[in-house]
């Protein structure tokens, strides 16, 4: 990937100044989300101690992945799935390819991946002559929008029922007027058997594999997956290398965590297990590094390998409630996007960290206790290492640093700025080329004194 | 399969990887969120995740509250012999031939009363789409069949005998249009749950 620089604050603001309807919905329903996890997470009196076990699990079976990856592939396939091993994305699409060109497959179902999403797997097999529908509701809408999805759980979380009633419209016939969700899910239930009926394959991607068991694990409250993976004779699941855990009894640690974490329920509607094919079907199974094993070699980041895709931390981030997941144009958005996304293109995503205010909820919410705040300032870190920033903020972080190393430096700044910023104009504090991020914002007003005088004042009584 | 791929990702891994961190298994949970009796928990969590139960004392009942429940239903198919429903099914069905299926009846292997979740495998649903396709769903529970919580239940799940298992939690749902709920998004429209021992069949 080499295209240009991500400016997550333009595209925030782009979202933030649509309307007044968009933003503060798209805030309610994720703060909502939040609201549910924390009650689920408190009728669980040993939730700390579980984010402390889901930790150790994943690290220890991080720090010993070629093993249980050997481990997974060997139970797997002596239950009769096909094991295949992809380096990058591009192997994935062509394994993907090459399975369903040998199958004379055309028509594919699939349900939300977001290893699929990661690897650009769609256009690669439009290209190619391929029609691929999404059965998930929410990323069916985004794929309708020609958009990716913006949050990993919630794919379209940022439109209103009216977008989706006009997009709907366009897209399958339905009523531009009627905005009603259950109408509109109806819609779409009727639209998409027909589709599920036709596919000659369905793919799926895995929340979790088990390698004692060799089986792989897709939470689902659709069950869209289900039905991809029962209806066609061909099941292709594309498997992440770090979603590997390495017993049930380790998983079912995870699997009481992930929905309490990601939308407050206490698991998904369905959790499906997959070990070997159905019967009468055939399994292939594409295990993916794209980066991970890179990544794993990392000293400051490799624990962000540890993460189950659960979303909490996109729906308590004060700054992706308000800027929507479009802000990151990756396919991970949120504080997870903000560490994993530089570490797939640096230069790309330079600016992400700076799209935080490190105000560390994020890694309090982690199930997985990811210390999400930590490694955002260490990208930060890297960025300028890297001499990444752009020029503006480079000058002014020199400026800055030598002014406040040097004492006195300082005290004359002080006073400056102090009697400066009474006289500066508004238009210099909120312009909106120089600053986007004080478009919407009050500077606080300045105290009265400086804290030196006020000390130097006081000190003697 | 390519072998080049999986050694290098493998070498990839055993170059980078960090120090090995220590594995403990972990102490017994069999009773975290389990609190009073456990068939009551069951029933509570049931309807908090959109399903419903009733208690059958026998077949013929539970085949006329099936009709009270899904007066309209034209197709009826049930995995489980103990009902016999107006559509047969075997292993071998192509699951095309379930799209008609209004009320899919399976009787479920156990619940998780931590979350009002039943467990089905292959072998309980015999063509695996029966679970999906369908309509509506009745799922045929021993009272006396419930565990505590996910802990619990992994211990019994014997995935090397099944090729397919899921715990299904109600009906099939979604939020992804303007956070509201709704059932039947792709799967099941609903589902009931009836309490009813396995009958042996002479």
């Amino acid at each position: 990937m080499c295209a240009k620089k991500i400016h997550p604050e333009e595209r925030a603001a782009e979202f933030l100044y649509k309307d007044n309807i968009h933003e503060p919905l798209h805030d309610m329903h994720l703060w909502a989300s939040r609201m549910k996890r924390d009650e689920q997470a408190a009728n669980i009196p040993e939730w700390e101690e579980f984010r402390d076990l889901a930790s150790e699990i994943k690290r220890h079976t991080l720090t010993n992945l070629d093993h249980y990856l050997e481990q997974f592939e060997k139970n797997a396939t002596a239950k009769g799935a096909i094991v295949h091993w992809a380096r990058d994305a591009e192997e994935h699409n062509k394994t993907v390819y090459e399975i369903l060109k040998s199958h004379q497959v055309t028509d594919v179902i699939k349900s939300k991946s977001m290893l699929q999403e990661e690897c650009n797997m769609a256009p690669y097999l439009e290209e190619r002559g391929i029609v691929l529908t999404e059965s998930d509701l929410g990323e069916r809408i985004q794929q309708l929008d020609h958009e990716a999805p913006s949050h990993i759980v919630v794919p379209a979380v940022h439109k209103t029922k009216e977008d989706i009633a006009a997009l709907f419209a366009k897209a399958i016939g339905t009523d531009p007027n009627n905005s009603d969700p259950h109408y509109l899910s109806e819609s779409m239930r009727q639209h998409a058997r027909p589709i599920f009926m036709k596919a000659q394959a369905g793919m799926t991607g895995a929340n979790f594999a088990v390698a004692e068991t060799g089986s792989f694990v897709v939470c689902t409250n659709e069950g869209n997956a289900d039905i991809g993976a029962a209806v066609p004779p061909l099941h292709i699941a594309s498997i992440g290398i770090e979603k590997l855990v390495p017993t049930l009894d380790d998983l079912s640690i995870f699997i009481r965590m992930l929905s309490r974490s990601a939308l407050g329920s206490k698991i998904t509607q369905y959790t499906s297990h997959f070990t070997g094919p159905r019967s009468g079907g055939e399994l292939h199974i594409i295990l993916t590094d794209n980066g991970r094993s890179k990544r794993l070699g990392m000293p400051d980041f490799w624990e962000s390998l540890k993460c189950i895709k659960c979303g909490a931390c996109m729906n308590t981030c004060p700054v992706y409630r308000r800027g929507s997941g479009m802000a990151y144009n990756y396919t991970y958005s949120g504080p997870i996007g903000i560490i994993l996304d530089p570490s797939v293109d640096e230069e790309r995503f330079s600016e992400l960290p700076y799209h935080s205010s490190l105000c560390g909820s994020c890694s309090q919410v982690c199930p997985v206790k990811i210390d999400i705040a930590e490694q955002i300032r260490k990208w930060r870190r890297v960025m300028a290492a890297h001499n990444r920033l752009p020029l503006t903020r480079r000058l002014a972080f020199k400026v800055g640093g030598y002014v406040l190393a040097n004492p006195k430096l300082f005290r004359m700044g002080e006073a400056g700025a102090y009697e400066g910023l009474k006289l500066m104009p508004d238009f210099m504090i909120y312009n909106k080329l120089l600053n986007a991020w004080g478009r919407h914002r009050e500077m606080p007003p300045f105290a009265k004194e400086t804290f030196r005088d006020w000390y130097l004042k006081n000190k003697k009584q | 399969m390519n072998s080049e791929a999986r050694e290098q990702i493998l070498n990839s891994i055993r170059n980078n990887k960090p120090e090995n961190v220590p594995y403990s298994p972990l102490r017994d949970f069999s009773s975290s969120g389990v609190e009073g009796n456990i068939l009551e928990l069951f029933k509570k969590h049931l309807k908090e995740a959109f399903a419903n139960w009733h208690e059958v004392n026998t077949m013929d009942e539970a085949i006329s509250l099936i009709h009270q429940l899904h007066p309209d239903a034209k197709v009826i198919c049930s995995a489980t012999p103990e009902i016999t429903g107006n559509r047969p099914i075997h292993a071998a069905d192509d699951p095309h031939s379930l799209e008609d299926v209004d009320v899919g009846v399976i009787r479920a292997k156990f619940g998780v009363a931590e979350n009002g979740a039943v467990w089905l495998t292959q072998e309980d649903l015999i063509v695996n789409a029966l679970g999906f396709l369908s309509q509506h769903l009745i799922i045929l529970l021993d009272p006396d069949k419930i565990v505590g919580n996910m802990h619990s239940a992994y211990k019994k799940v014997e995935l090397e005998k099944h090729n397919y298992g899921c715990f299904m939690m109600g009906p099939s749902a979604t939020a992804d249009i303007n956070a509201v709920h709704i059932d039947g998004a792709q799967g099941a429209r609903s589902l009931n749950v009836f309490f009813i021992k396995q009958m042996t069949i002479v």
